[in-house]
């Protein structure tokens, strides 16, 4: 059990760190550049996914002003 | 060697390459930050792992295993990965770590404490700089293979100079990373954690948008347009942090002088 714990721990520090944010934002605009290839708008999603990715980092940066 | 063999050998080579450096890139960024030994046994152990895959599925590797789903797992991970690297690295840069209060100078001090006891002599393993190192190799290892099978079924005969191509590209890709290496340990350890956020935010946006259908219209290229566009962004927020924490100084400095 204490290794399973540990084992759990050291993923959601590797996962989520010390920013929840960082962890949504990016697993969410790979989410979204997934439904815009599905919607066949790759175009789109080749924009769309730096574009979440950089609005993600802006966003776990605010906090910290 | 005929001229249709000498051709797969060169093909598998330069597709090789591509693959092996952004493999020494992150095995480089591990090894300067979280130690050499780490890094290498994650990498080693990822041959080892990969070596074990090709024996064990020959050529049904390309069948079995959807490249897809494994560049999705890890391009997300890395990409949140290099996001958290990348942010701590811009709040350092910019000298907003460590400010105000007594409390919460007292908290960070405490975690530097943590941090200190937790961080890894050269002799020790960091067990996540060895996550990102295995993982690296491995995908990209991966890929290599996929290339060598992929091009030897469509010539008869050719595995064996597909291998070959795909061998010498790793020798010439690991000595150039071997000379490289002792050169950026003089690299300020600040500008090492950056780049490295950097990098590991490009490759996961690049990997994990391969992996969910992301048609990448200058392919491997792209990675170095996502580097330029992430480094602009965070000196931007270096710049615009560093500006806005000055403020609140001046303005305190300018009323201690009234009062």
């Amino acid at each position: 059990m204490k290794y399973l714990v540990a084992f759990g721990r050291f993923w959601y520090d590797f996962i989520v760190g010390d920013s929840m944010a960082l962890a949504i934002g990016g697993a969410g605009a790979l989410a979204l550049a997934a439904a815009l290839v599905h919607s066949q708008a790759s175009a789109l999603a080749e924009i769309a996914l730096p574009a979440i990715v950089v609005g993600t980092l802006v966003i776990s940066l605010r906090p910290a002003k | 060697m005929n001229q249709e063999l000498a051709l797969v050998v060169s093909a598998v080579f330069l597709a090789t390459v591509v693959e092996s450096v952004e493999a020494l890139t992150i095995v480089l960024a591990v090894g300067l930050t979280n130690g050499w030994r780490t890094a290498l046994l994650g990498a080693g152990l990822a041959l080892v792992a990969l070596t074990v895959v090709i024996i064990a599925l020959g050529p049904a590797l390309v069948r079995i295993i959807p490249i897809e789903d494994l560049q999705v797992l890890i391009g997300t991970l890395l990409l949140i990965f290099g996001l958290q690297w990348l942010r701590k690295a811009i709040l350092r840069a910019s000298g907003l770590k460590a400010l105000h209060d007594e409390e919460k100078i007292f908290r960070e001090e405490l975690a530097a404490l943590n941090e200190a006891a937790r961080t890894p002599s050269r002799n020790d393993i960091d067990w996540t700089g060895f996550v990102v190192s295995f993982k690296g190799v491995f995908l990209e290892g991966l890929e290599v293979a996929f290339i060598v099978l992929t091009i030897a079924a469509k010539r008869q005969n050719s595995l064996g100079a597909s291998a070959l191509g795909a061998v010498l590209a790793v020798v010439l890709v690991s000595l150039v990373g071997a000379a490289v290496h002792k050169p950026l340990t003089r690299v300020p350890e600040n500008s090492i954690k950056f780049t490295v956020g950097l990098m590991l935010v490009a490759f996961g946006t690049f990997w994990g948008g391969e992996g969910i259908g992301v048609e990448w219209s200058l392919g491997d290229w792209t990675i170095l347009v996502l580097t330029a566009l992430y480094t602009l962004i965070a000196w931007a927020a270096v710049t615009i942090l560093r500006r806005n924490a000055a403020r609140p100084q001046s303005a305190l400095a300018g009323s201690g002088g009234a009062a």
